[in-house]
C-alpha cells in the first residue's frame, strides 16, 4: 500500500519567545513493513542537525531556532510503501539490547490493579508461548480499558489510567509494556502514524501501540487500543521505554512558555 | 581487641624504608610547633577556598576537610606495582563498556549475566551502538584500594563516571611543600603536579573527528552549590579552560556552543561534572535545568565529547564490581594484578542467607550508595543498629551486597597527645586517552577517629598527602 502523511505542528506563544530547540524522531526506518520513497521534515526559519540514526535504529535530528518568533510549524510531507508483516518487524537495523526494555518508567510502573490484570490474563498459559502470552496480554488491556479520548491526558501513566479504568492509545500502550515486563518479556513503546480512514474506527492518525519481545521471532507489534497487530496501515517512526522517551518531537522553548498546540495529520492511501 | 592491623611505618621489624626520613622529623617537633603548623595548614586551605559541603547534614558548608600533615608514603617499587594494576583495571573497565555498548561478547561468551548489565539503570539506551572517540568511556577513572598487608592491596570500589577528590591531591602536596620544604629536601618525592596538563591532554586526545584545530574544553558544572564546585573551578584554573554551567552553552544545528563576549565559540570537549540523567532535557530528565538541551544529538552525531561518556556509570555499578577481574582476564588475556574484595550479592539466595547469619563480621553496603552512608560497619555496631539494619536488608536484599571487614592498614597521624595510628584507604586517578597515564599519588583518606574503618570525609574523614618515593 502506498500511503501519503502530511502532518503539521504548530505552536503559537502568546508573547514571542527567544527560540526553540527540538529533537525530532519523524523519519520512517526502512524495513520488510516500510520503504519511504519520499521524505522531508521542515521547520520553517530553523537550523536542521544532521540526521543520524541512533541504537534503536530511529533517525534522529535536531531543529533549532534562535530568533524571535510568536510561532512554529513542523511539516512532515512525505510517500511511503508499507505491506503486511503479521505485526513482525523484520529487517529492521538496530544495536540495542532486548534485555535493555525490561526496565519500567514512572510511565509504565505497574500497580496492582495491572498485576492483577496481567495475573487473570496469563491464567493457565504457564505452558503457553510467548506469542500466545503478550496477545493474552494485549486483548485483556484492550478489554480493561475502553477507548475514550479525554479521560486521561499527555502525562498519564499506567497505573493512573487503570484507576480512570479508560484511555487512548497511549494509556493502552503503557499498560500493556507494564504487563509484558510483568511476564518477563521485554517490551517497548512504539510512536507512528495509522490510516485510520478505511476502517471507520474513531482514532486519530498519530498512533501509538507497544512491541514486545518474542524469542524466535524478534519485536512484534501489538495495538491494543485496536487488538490487532500492525499491519500495512501503519508507519512506523521510532521506539523508546514511554511515550516521552519515544516521543517523535521532544523540544523546549526558549524564553518562554504558553503555547498552544494544532496538530493535525492526514493520511490518505494513494489510489493504484 | 585481639584484632592486628598493618602499620605502613612500623612492622614487626621496626621503622619500614619508605618512611626512614621522617621518623626525626615528627619526633623533634616540639607541641607549640606543631600548633602552629596546624594552623598555617588550616589557614592556606581557607585562604584557597577549599572547603567541603557534606550532602544532606546541614551545618557549614564552608567546612574544612580535616587535614592530617603527616603524609602516607609509598616505596618506588610497591608504587610500580599498584600503577601496573591500576592502569590493567581502568584499560580492562574501558573495554568493558565499549562491549557493552557493542556487541556485548562478554555477555554472548556467558561471563557476565545479561540482566546485570543490560537491565542496570546506568546503561544507556541513548548510546547504545555509539563509539565514542578512541572507544573510551570513562576518561577519569577513580580506584578506591585498600591495604592490608606489605603486599595485599583489595580493590573497594571503582569510580568510572566523576570521581571528585583530585584537587585535595594537588592542594595537600601544595600545603605540605609550603610547610616543611626540608622535608621534601631530605625525600625524593614524586612530583604529582603535572595532572592538570595530563588531564587537558587526555580530553584533547578525544577530540571529535570533526574538530580540526586545538579542541576547546570546558568544564561543565552544576553550580556553585554542588559539594565539588570548588574542584570544578580548580581544574578550570589549573587547565586553563573555562568552567561553564549549562546556561552559558547552547545547541545549534550539529554543535555545541558556549557563549562569550566575542560571540559563540564552539566546544569539542566537555568535561561534565554531572550525572548523565541531567545533561540533556531532550533525552533524559526534561525537568533538568543543569544541562545543555540538545547536546545528546550533537554528541551522537559526533559534533562533542563528553567525558565521562554517558552511560560510563554501568562499570563502576557495584553489582558489576564482581566481575571486574573477569574483565581482565576476557579482553586483556591477563592475570588481574589487583584484587577485588570477596562480596556476597545478597540478591542471590544463598549469599543472603550467609550474609544475614554474619552480620555482625561484615560490612554491608547499598548497591547503588556511595560516601558511606546507609552502610552497615558490623563489627563496630551495637545490636539495636544491626537488628534494624537486618530488617531493612530483608525488605530489599538485591539492594545490597556484603563484603568482610577488612583489617585495614594504619599510617601515623597527629592526634592529641603526639601520633597514632589510624586507618587508611586511598583513591588514585588513572587518566584514559590515547594514553593511560597516572600521576604517583592519589587521595589519602585517614579515619580520624580512633579504630573507625569509614574514612568518608562525610563521615569524619580527613585526608593526607601521598607521597611516593622517587628511586634512589
Amino acid at each position: 500500500m502506498i500511503l501519503n502523511v502530511l502532518h503539521k505542528t504548530r505552536y503559537e506563544f502568546a508573547t514571542p519567545v527567544g527560540g526553540i530547540i527540538q529533537s525530532l524522531r519523524l523519519i520512517p526506518a526502512r524495513c520488510e513493513g516500510q520503504t519511504v520513497i519520499d521524505w522531508r521534515v521542515e521547520v520553517a526559519g530553523a537550523v536542521m542537525g544532521e540526521v543520524f540514526r541512533d541504537g534503536a535504529g530511529d533517525y534522529i535530528q535536531t531543529a533549532s531556532l534562535r530568533t524571535r518568533t510568536s510561532n512554529i510549524e513542523v511539516i512532515v510531507n512525505g510517500t511511503i510503501e508499507t505491506r503486511d508483516c503479521a505485526g513482525v518487524l523484520r529487517g529492521h537495523r538496530e544495536r540495542v539490547p532486548p534485555r535493555a526494555y525490561m526496565r519500567n518508567t514512572p510511565r509504565t510502573a505497574p500497580n496492582r490493579a495491572i498485576r492483577e490484570l496481567a495475573e487473570q490474563a496469563l491464567a493457565g498459559m504457564e505452558a503457553a508461548s510467548a506469542l500466545e502470552q503478550a496477545h493474552a496480554l494485549a486483548s485483556a488491556v484492550h478489554g480493561a480499558l475502553p477507548y475514550l479520548p479525554g479521560a486521561t491526558h499527555a502525562h498519564t501513566t499506567a497505573a493512573e489510567a487503570m484507576n480512570e479504568g479508560a484511555g487512548v492509545c497511549q494509556d493502552h500502550t503503557h499498560v500493556l509494556i507494564a504487563c509484558a515486563h510483568l511476564a518477563d518479556l521485554p517490551a517497548r513503546y512504539v510512536s507512528g502514524y495509522l490510516n485510520a480512514s478505511e476502517d471507520g474506527t474513531p482514532h486519530e492518525a498519530s498512533h501509538a501501540w507497544a512491541e514486545i519481545f518474542v524469542d524466535g521471532l524478534g519485536w512484534v507489534g501489538f495495538d491494543a487500543s485496536n487488538e490487532s497487530c500492525p499491519n500495512e496501515h501503519y508507519i512506523r517512526l521510532g521506539s523508546g521505554l514511554d511515550a516521552q522517551d519515544a516521543a517523535p518531537i521532544r523540544g523546549l522553548v526558549l524564553g518562554g512558555t504558553e503555547e498552544s498546540l494544532d496538530v493535525t495529520v492526514v493520511i490518505e492511501a494513494q489510489q493504484q | 581487641m585481639a584484632e592486628s592491623f598493618f602499620n605502613e611505618m612500623y612492622d614487626p621489624n621496626g621503622l619500614r624504608a619508605p618512611y626512614r626520613r621522617l621518623e626525626g622529623w615528627y619526633q623533634d617537633m616540639p607541641n607549640e610547633f606543631r600548633a602552629l603548623k596546624q594552623a598555617e595548614a588550616e589557614d592556606l586551605f581557607r585562604r584557597y577556598g577549599i572547603t567541603f559541603a557534606v550532602y544532606g547534614e546541614g551545618g557549614d558548608p564552608d567546612r574544612l576537610i580535616p587535614f592530617d600533615m603527616f603524609p602516607r608514603v609509598f616505596a618506588a617499587d610497591e608504587w610500580r606495582r599498584l600503577e601496573r594494576g591500576i592502569k590493567q583495571r581502568a584499560r580492562a573497565l574501558n573495554a568493558f563498556l565499549s562491549d557493552v555498548y557493542d556487541r556485548g561478547e562478554i555477555i554472548r561468551a556467558g561471563r557476565i549475566p545479561a540482566d546485570l548489565v543490560y537491565r542496570n539503570e546506568a546503561f544507556e539506551i541513548a548510546v547504545a551502538g555509539f563509539r565514542p572517540p578512541l572507544g573510551v568511556f570513562s576518561h577519569i577513572v577513580g580506584i578506591d584500594l585498600v591495604r592490608t598487608g606489605p603486599d595485599q592491596f583489595y580493590v573497594l570500589e571503582d569510580n568510572c563516571r566523576t570521581p571528585s577528590g583530585v584537587s585535595y591531591m594537588l592542594e595537600n602536596r601544595e600545603v605540605m611543600m609550603r610547610m616543611f620544604p626540608h622535608l621534601f629536601q631530605a625525600n625524593r618525592v614524586a612530583p604529582v603536579d603535572n595532572y592538570a596538563r595530563l588531564l587537558k591532554r587526555t580530553l584533547a586526545s578525544v577530540a571529535p573527528a570533526k574538530c580540526d584545530r586545538d579542541p576547546n574544553i570546558v568544564i561543565l558544572t552544576p553550580g556553585h552549590f554542588n559539594s565539588a564546585y570548588y574542584e570544578h573551578s580548580f581544574l578550570a584554573d589549573l587547565m586553563g579552560v573555562e568552567l561553564v554551567e549549562g546556561q552559558d552553552l547552547f545547541v545549534d544545528g550539529d554543535f555545541c556552543w558556549m557563549r562569550t563576549t566575542q560571540g559563540p565559540r564552539k566546544v569539542d570537549v566537555i568535561y561534565r561534572r554531572i550525572d548523565d540523567a541531567f545533561l540533556d532535557p531532550l533525552c533524559f530528565r526534561p525537568d533538568s535545568s543543569l544541562g545543555v538541551p540538545g547536546l545528546m544529538n550533537v554528541y551522537r552525531s559526533g559534533g562533542v565529547t563528553i567525558c565521562s561518556a554517558p552511560g560510563a556509570g554501568v562499570a563502576d555499578d557495584k553489582a558489576i564490581y564482581t566481575y571486574v577481574p573477569e574483565m581482565v582476564r576476557f579482553y586483556l588475556g591477563e592475570a588481574p594484578i589487583l584484587e577485588n574484595v570477596p562480596t556476597w550479592q545478597c540478591a542471590r539466595a544463598d549469599e543472603l542467607k550467609y550474609v544475614q547469619e554474619h552480620l555482625s563480621e561484615l560490612v554491608v553496603k547499598e548497591v547503588h550508595g556511595s560516601g558511606g552512608y546507609g552502610m552497615l560497619v558490623g563489627p563496630r555496631a551495637d545490636k539495636a543498629t544491626i537488628e534494624a539494619f537486618a530488617a531493612k536488608l530483608a525488605e530489599n536484599p538485591s539492594n545490597y551486597i556484603a563484603q568482610p571487614t577488612l583489617a585495614l592498614s594504619t599510617c601515623p597521624t597527629f592526634v592529641e597527645d603526639g601520633i597514632a595510628p589510624r586507618h587508611v584507604d586511598l583513591r588514585p586517578y588513572c587518566l584514559v586517552g590515547r594514553d593511560v597515564e597516572l600521576v604517583p599519588g592519589g587521595l589519602t583518606r585517614v579515619a580520624l577517629t580512633e579504630g573507625s574503618l569509614v574514612v568518608n570525609s562525610s563521615q569524619g574523614g580527613g585526608v593526607k598527602d601521598t607521597w611516593v618515593i622517587a628511586e634512589e
